[in-house]
């Protein structure tokens, strides 16, 4: 058996170049549809589980998967703005919690998530190290987001302009890290938690500068009407945010004008839920929205798309089997020469067989295990493409 | 060594008849098979070699009835008994010369490869010439080289029986001479009975005796011996 198997490797490792073309085919055939279902059955658990965490969210105007993608996973893709009254109203109710939510910015590629204390106790994310943000400017950081950056208590964050050519945008804001969140292999890990008026900070709705009142101010004054006094464009801002330059940070305009991406609302009881959705489906510019459903709709789409796919796929792997046994069954006719000779020199029935069958089982099998291996790796990792795929 | 007795063979439904009322090779000796294309000289080959089984009559080979085997019993012969060498070489592309030669021993289970067979297979091609080309696919070497090669893998069990179908048809007059002079030496010190098909006159007179198919057909029922 061993020398018939030496043959069959060496045929094999002649024929490398068809022999890996035909394992690719194969593997790709047994692959693609398995794996797809394994992301398909990833995808659904993970978005259905925080989906069902997740009781309402509210938002201004506009497509709710856009709207429950960017609460619920960060994703990079804006909803319209409302404003912080929609989260005092809810408050206001007393019919549910309401947590604001401002997710526009980044660090690099990781979201800074705009919000409150609040939020914490809402998805029950624990500390691994350091303390909980407490002051304007202060980040927390998700465990995933800690270790992409490189950075833990102690270090610094900056965040990112939304884009290269946004001169007279966004400024860049320098805050310190204070905390780093337990692992929950969620999309919180990926997250640069930090307080909405830090984020407000950011876009440049609060900001930081030298007191024009103090003598030592005086080239930066345009000028003074009464106790109103006008800066130049020589007045210094902070681009962080420190103990000792806090005090002089402030926001100009109404804090209910403020912007938000969404208020994720927490109503005790299903009455008050109720209540909430009855109360938001005549509303104008909001929307209220349950992220199961939209996530259950989400998936029905995608569990549609998914059919064709796999259609699709077991199609063309349907007609690369073909082309494969095609290519066999031509290998076989090649050899048979091969075959001849090794009967007439006295190959046992079971030698010739392996050695001409050697080709086929091997690919198929190779090919089976690769795909067995990919469709692992998926299983494996398949969370961490779905949650980039989000985002 | 050789017994044919009665012997008759068709293939399928064709006009080609082959039949022999009696054969015999005496061992030791080098017999040639001559006759024009399609007399049946490569079938007496494989009948003798139990590639083929006859319709009637029989085969028998150092005192074994090949014909009334079993095909797994022919194919044990055939590896441990019959050395057989092609005009085409039939030599397998996708392995070196060494292990083209040890090939025997990697296809029936009758034959166990060792270190000795190794050295067996090295001594042969060492003698041969080609040792120096032992790791080479066979593509790359001349047509003499091949037959060469092929002699080995024939002669590496050391059979009784040398079956060899017009070994030098491929090849030109220097590595004729050459391939025969391998094959004539080595029948000579080791006793082994060669009989060999070929339409190769000029090569005849190395053969102790030759049958002409020709006659034989002329003979008919009377048989050859």
């Amino acid at each position: 058996m061993r020398g018939t198997l030496y043959l069959a490797w060496r045929y094999l490792a002649f024929h490398r170049v068809k022999t890996a073309i035909l394992v690719g085919a194969i593997t790709l055939i047994v692959f693609l549809p398995v794996g797809l279902r394994v992301i398909v059955d990833q995808s659904s658990r993970q978005l259905t589980a925080r989906a069902e965490a997740t009781p309402l969210v509210i938002g201004a105007k506009g497509s709710p998967t856009e709207l429950t993608l960017n609460t619920l996973y960060f994703s990079s893709d804006v909803p319209a703005r409302t404003t912080y009254a929609a989260a005092s109203e809810v408050a206001d109710t007393d019919l549910a919690q309401a947590i604001p939510m401002y997710v526009r910015f980044r660090v690099r590629d990781q979201p800074i998530v705009g919000t409150t204390l609040e939020y914490f106790g809402f998805r029950a994310l624990k500390l691994a190290e350091g303390r909980q943000m407490a002051v304007l400017g202060e980040a927390v950081l998700g465990s995933r987001a800690a270790e992409q950056l490189g950075v833990g208590p102690g270090d610094h964050v900056v965040s990112s302009p939304e884009s290269v050519f946004d001169i007279a945008g966004v400024y860049p804001l320098r805050m310190p890290v204070v905390g780093v969140l337990e692992f929950t292999d969620s999309a919180d890990d990926d997250a640069v938690f930090v307080d909405v008026k830090t984020a407000w900070v950011i876009e440049g709705l609060g900001h930081g500068h030298q007191d024009l009142s103090q003598p030592e101010a005086a080239a930066g004054v345009l000028r003074r009407e009464g106790n109103v006094v006008v800066g130049n464009a020589s007045v210094m801002q902070f681009n962080e945010i420190t103990p000792d330059n806090i005090d002089s940070f402030h926001f100009h305009g109404d804090l209910s004008d403020f912007p938000l991406t969404a208020v994720v609302v927490v109503p005790p009881d299903q009455r008050s839920s109720a209540l909430l959705q009855g109360r938001y489906q005549t509303a104008e510019l909001s929307q209220v929205v349950s992220p199961s459903e939209v996530m259950d709709e989400l998936l029905g789409t995608i569990l549609t798309v998914e059919k064709f796919v796999i259609a699709g796929a077991v199609t063309v792997g349907l007609a690369t089997l073909a082309t494969a046994f095609l290519v066999f069954a031509l290998s076989l006719r090649l050899r048979r020469r091969e075959r001849e000779t090794l009967f007439k020199i006295g190959g046992s029935r079971a030698a010739v067989a392996t050695v001409m069958t050697s080709e086929i089982v091997a690919v198929l099998a190779v090919g089976v295990l690769l795909a067995l291996l990919l469709t692992f790796l998926t299983q494996r990792y398949g969370d961490v493409i779905i949650r980039a795929l989000i985002r | 060594m050789i017994r044919i007795e009665g012997l008759r063979f068709r293939y399928g439904e064709g006009d080609f008849q082959l039949r022999i009322p009696e054969l015999l090779v005496e061992p030791g000796t080098t017999t040639a098979f001559i006759g024009p294309s399609g007399s049946g000289k490569t079938t007496l080959l494989n009948l003798i070699a139990g590639i083929i089984r006859p319709e009637t009559g029989r085969v028998e080979t150092r005192n074994v009835e090949v014909s009334a085997l079993s095909d797994p019993e022919r194919r044990r012969f055939r590896v441990t008994t019959v050395g057989l060498v092609f005009q085409e070489f039939e030599l397998l592309e996708y392995l070196s010369v060494l292990d083209n030669i040890l090939l025997p021993y990697r296809i029936h289970a009758a034959l166990q490869l060792d270190a000795t067979v190794r050295d067996r297979a090295r001594a042969l091609a060492e003698r041969v010439g080609i040792s120096d080309k032992l790791d080479r696919p066979p593509r790359r070497l001349s047509q003499g080289e091949r037959q060469r090669v092929a002699v080995c893998r024939a002669v590496l069990t050391d059979p009784p029986l040398l079956l060899t179908d017009e070994p030098t048809g491929n090849l030109d007059p220097v590595n004729r001479e050459r391939v025969l002079d391998i094959l004539f030496d080595y029948v000579r010190e080791s006793g082994t009975t060669l009989v060999s098909v070929t339409h190769d006159h000029e090569i005849l007179a190395r053969f102790g005796r030759v049958v002409d198919f020709r006659d034989f057909h002329s003979v008919g029922e009377a048989g050859v011996s």
